[in-house]
């Protein structure tokens, strides 16, 4: 690899001549395409995770080490992926999203049935996949790749194919069922769309189209999606049924006031009244433990992500970079709402668990493996830009 | 591949419509973020005092209704295994001030031995469900639970539960082929079913009891109430009843498992009795017993010590864990082999000098008679036990077909359907040889076997199941121990049955039965003494074992030995002759030939279930058994 590439500049300048001694040493994050700023928030609110585990697994030593493992496993999966050049992500892209929809199409016609609903693929003693979780990165990616050929802002054209690349993973994810992973492998995906500059005459005709859906939608839907929605819109209405997380986590959060009640302490979350809270609801123990201080802490900490992210997008070189690294971001915002949106009682429980902090392996793999992307992003733009 | 074009002009438009979508999405991402933390603010601030008052007052909890553990009973409705009402004392951690303190005051207060707290301890130091109750200690006294109710307001989190314990009525007599409930331990808690275990203390450690597991438990219940911040139940919310577990009706015979207790007089040994139409163990019974409600309530170490440490083994199911050369009672089954590979028929005969030499080998195989039986043919080689004849038919069969043939009759892999735990014991055969010990199988060997000595080792089931197989003229039934799981019958058609045995010529089952008639009813039969007075035909064969291989010419003398090292007796046997009730196989360790001890306790058994006005005396057969230990005859 020749030295004389081009350092700290979005506009692609030289600061530095190209073989200076202090350049090369200064690259080390570099030479390992990683971002320290990045990967040490990631690393602070892992870390604050597996505190705010311990004390929703009820004291479980176990199970964080368990969730250590598997931050450990995702975070190799993350310097792994970091090491591609973006144009590999570009060239494969095709090839990831053509796999996923198999897969996806091979799980509604023999997948595993868990818990009522078809969402894994097993191969016995080797492996259970969920291909849906990875569609969340291989859906944006192959809208990016495409729109990376148009003309953008993108002509009406482009936009329709964009929607069937979209629909297709989206419905059959959808009719698993499993509704929240098939709404936000569109938001992903709509992401890449909307920054590469949908017209805002188009936006506000498929939000009007979408509105007018909601019927039908309602109409598809499952008995227990239903019950979600209505228990949201008024939780006391099953207090010992679907209502009770709702009533039960508002009530965890509220409980602990400004300060909370403490570390170990939250006696509403050591409770077993919450069948899941160390995973979709462990944010209601923070809200518990550590109060309005501890909830605000957590959200500057992913405010301060999701800036760092933007702005790493916001300096890539090019179109599909942009689009991908743009989308990662803010899809990881997405979970973050949703969830804390959910548990906090302002959205339905959908079942979106809480990024890097709660219990469970698959997502924070998924989301580790985006942060990946975005990092190789960042690190590879000026090999790109020559 | 995607081409990406890369027009100048085309990237600044491009990079300046992202600029504006990544700035119009920083503000709606901060937007959200107001508005979740303006949904904070009115939870955890304007809205806090009513939260922390719903979470002090209304704290809603999940109790456990464990079910009621199903009961035992005997063929005849005889209750081997109930519930016995009890106190236990519970701890719910996380509603404990201070656990040493607590269990501090609890020691005092109800005298418990320190092991109590040791054992919680260890089991509380596992992973465990939040606000779960801990068992402490179980089977509390009237006077226990008086102190603890005067001192309640000391002891939060402590509570006295109502729930049934195991007990069974007739422990000693049962406690290898029930086996016993215990304490669950933190391996058994990883691998159970949390919801279906709420509550629930006990499971089924051995036996029975083990097996049926699944079946004995049932399904916990729960109820949800509310309670204060003291954790004091206000109002139950919601409830779901525990479904009681299955009762279970075994096919043993508590009478008939009784007296085989009695019979073996506490000497170290086994009886198994099995129906061979059926397959239903009647008895089945290993001595000595033990007292399994011990293990119940959590035995002390002591206690514990002492049955371990015990020469006799007490804890051990001999039954169907012991392996025992099983001696010339297998020799009714290699005369079948013998028949039906062709190598002998019923009338051939042999010449017996004494001894049985292999072609070109100075060794000479003895037979216990050192003088011979001179001309035997199969059915007196059978009444006298003659040893040579079965050393020149086990030499003509060879170890191949001798273990093929053997095995049929389910020697050397368990074969009863619900005994948890039965060992497999052992045939021999080349390839186990050549895995075992990398040597080939010497000719000597297939003599050895085919006297039931060598590495040939069996249980007492599989010998009372082969034998139950033989009585019923190849038809092979499955050993098991429970009738009826609830109402419903366990079904005739096991899975894992063998094939039928079926001989070219039915008419030599009846040969081979005549041959084991004459062993009690013949002049020459070596349980003749048994015999005197049989009110029904009975067949049979008996057996000795040998502890250690006698040496070339030395002699057998059981004064000279210690006890321990006399040969084990044992017996098979079945009747009546010409429809088979009852199989039985009899093991007694170190009581010398099987022609006496072993075939005394074999009728008696025989007796007791065929003779249904004139039951046995045990007073009687022991005092036989003393007559005929005087005059110790052959195998």
């Amino acid at each position: 690899m020749p030295w004389h590439f081009i350092t700290r500049s979005m506009r692609g300048y030289p600061v530095r001549p190209p073989d200076s001694g202090i350049s090369r040493r200064k690259s080390i994050w570099e030479r390992i395409h990683l971002d320290p700023w990045l990967l040490g928030l990631l690393l602070v609110l892992m870390g604050g995770g597996l505190v705010v585990l311990y004390s929703a697994s009820g004291q479980s030593i176990d199970s964080v080490i368990a969730q250590g493992v598997r931050f450990c496993l995702a975070l190799t999966v993350m310097v792994i992926i970091a090491q591609f050049s973006p144009s590999t992500f570009l060239r494969w892209a095709p090839l990831g999203y053509g796999v996923g929809v198999a897969m996806l199409l091979a799980v509604d016609l023999v997948g595993d049935v868990g818990m009522g609903a078809k969402r894994w693929l097993e191969i016995p003693g080797v492996i259970r996949f969920q291909p849906s979780e990875m569609m969340k990165l291989a859906a944006p990616l192959m809208v990016a790749a495409y729109l990376n050929r148009c003309e953008l802002p993108p002509r009406l054209r482009d936009i329709i194919v964009c929607g069937v690349i979209i629909g297709v993973p989206v419905v059959l994810t959808a009719i698993q069922p499993d509704l929240g992973t098939s709404l936000l492998v569109a938001s992903a995906a709509l992401i890449v769309v909307l920054l590469a500059g949908l017209s805002w005459r188009l936006i506000g005709f498929i939000t009007a189209l979408g509105a007018a859906g909601v019927p039908v939608l309602w109409a598809n839907m499952h008995n227990y999606q239903r019950q979600r929605v209505l228990t949201f819109l008024n939780p006391e209405s099953d207090p010992l049924g679907s209502g009770w997380n709702i009533i039960q986590s508002t009530t965890a959060i509220g409980s602990g006031g400004v300060w909370g009640k403490g570390w170990l302490q939250g006696t509403q979350s050591q409770l077993e009244f919450l069948p899941e809270r160390h995973t979709d609801f462990i944010i209601a123990v923070l809200g518990e433990e550590f109060g309005l201080v501890g909830m605000l802490v957590l959200l500057c900490l992913y405010l301060l992500i999701v800036s760092r992210g933007l702005w790493m997008a916001t300096s890539a070189q090019d179109t599909f970079g942009r689009l991908v690294a743009g989308s990662i971001i803010l899809t990881f915002f997405i979970y973050v709402f949703v969830n804390m949106g959910m548990v906090s009682g302002i959205l339905p429980v959908v079942g979106v668990p809480l990024p890097l902090v709660s219990y469970g392996g698959t997502s924070s793999v998924t989301l580790l493996a985006g942060f990946g992307i975005l990092m190789s992003i960042h690190a590879h733009r000026r090999l790109l830009s020559r | 591949m995607l081409k990406r074009p890369n027009t100048l002009k085309n990237s600044e438009q491009e990079l300046r419509i992202f600029r504006v979508r990544a700035l119009i999405a920083i503000l709606v991402v901060l937007l959200l973020a107001c508005l979740l933390t303006s949904r904070l603010v009115y939870l955890q601030i304007v809205q806090h005092d009513l939260y922390s008052t719903r979470s002090e007052n209304n704290r809603v909890r999940v109790e456990p209704l464990p079910p009621n553990r199903g009961l035992i009973y005997d063929r005849n409705g005889v209750l081997l295994a109930e519930n016995r009402p009890t106190y236990n004392l519970t701890l719910v951690r996380e509603r404990v001030d201070n656990l040493d303190e607590t269990l501090a005051l609890l020691v005092d207060l109800l005298e418990l031995p320190e092991e109590e707290i040791e054992a919680f301890n260890v089991r509380s130091r596992q992973r465990q469900r939040p606000y779960q109750p801990a068992l402490l200690t179980s089977d509390l006294s009237e006077e226990q639970i008086a102190r603890l109710a005067v001192n309640r307001h000391r002891l939060p989190g402590v509570e006295v539960e109502a729930q049934p314990l195991r007990f069974y009525p007739n422990a000693e007599i049962m406690a290898h082929a029930l086996g016993y409930v215990g304490r669950i331990n933190a391996e058994e808690m990883e691998t159970l079913d949390a919801g279906r275990y709420a509550g629930t203390h006990f499971i089924g450690k051995t036996g029975i009891e083990r097996f049926y597991e699944e079946e004995l438990h049932g399904q916990a219940g729960l109820r949800k109430v509310e309670t204060n911040a003291r954790g004091r139940v206000l109002r139950e919310l919601g409830r779901t009843d525990p479904v009681p577990g299955e009762n279970l009706t075994l096919t043993l015979d508590k009478s008939l498992q009784m007296l085989a207790y009695e019979l073996l007089d506490g000497r170290r040994g086994s009886i198994v009795a099995i129906a061979p139409a059926t397959g239903e163990i009647l008895a089945m019974v290993s001595t000595p017993g033990f007292d399994s409600n011990q293990f119940v309530t959590g035995i002390d170490v002591a206690s514990y010590r002492a049955l371990q440490e015990d020469l006799d083994l007490p804890l051990f199911n001999r039954a169907i864990r012991g392996h025992y050369p099983p001696g010339s009672t297998i020799k009714p089954f290699l005369a079948l082999a013998g028949l039906s590979e062709g190598v002998i028929t019923p009338d051939s005969t042999i010449n017996d000098p004494g001894y049985y030499q292999l072609p070109n080998d100075t060794r000479r195989y003895r037979n216990w008679l050192r003088w011979g039986h001179g001309r035997v043919d199969l059915e007196r080689a059978l009444a006298v036990s003659n040893n040579t004849y079965f050393y020149t038919l086990a030499h003509d069969l060879g170890i191949d077909s001798l273990h093929d043939r053997m095995s049929n009759f389910g020697f050397g892999q368990r074969v009863a359907y619900d005994v948890q735990g039965e060992s497999g014991a052992l045939m021999p055969s080349r390839d186990w040889k050549r895995g075992r010990f990398n040597q080939p199988w010497y000719p000597g060997e297939t003599l050895s076997v085919g006297i039931g000595q060598g590495y040939w080792q069996v249980t007492p089931l599989q010998l009372a199941s082969a034998t139950a197989t033989l009585a019923n003229r190849g038809h092979w039934v499955r050993p098991r121990l429970a009738r009826k799981i609830g109402d419903t019958p366990v079904p005739q058609d096991l899975p894992g049955t063998l094939d039928d045995i079926t001989l070219a010529n039915d008419s030599w089952w009846d040969r081979v039965f005549s041959g084991m008639e004459k062993v009690l009813s013949g002049s020459e039969g070596t349980a003749r003494r048994t015999g005197v007075g049989l009110e029904y035909r009975m067949g049979g064969k008996s057996g000795t074992a040998q502890v250690f291989s006698l040496g070339q010419d030395q002699r057998y003398n059981a004064d000279e030995l210690a006890e321990r090292l006399r040969d084990h007796a044992l017996f098979v046997g079945f009747a009546p002759l010409d429809d088979p009730q009852i199989a039985v196989s009899v093991i007694v360790e170190n009581a010398g030939g099987g022609s006496t001890h072993a075939a005394h306790l074999a009728r008696a058994m025989t007796d007791a279930w065929l003779l249904e006005d004139d039951a046995p005396d045990v007073e009687e057969v022991r005092e036989a058994l003393a007559d005929d230990n005087a005059n110790v005859e052959g195998n």
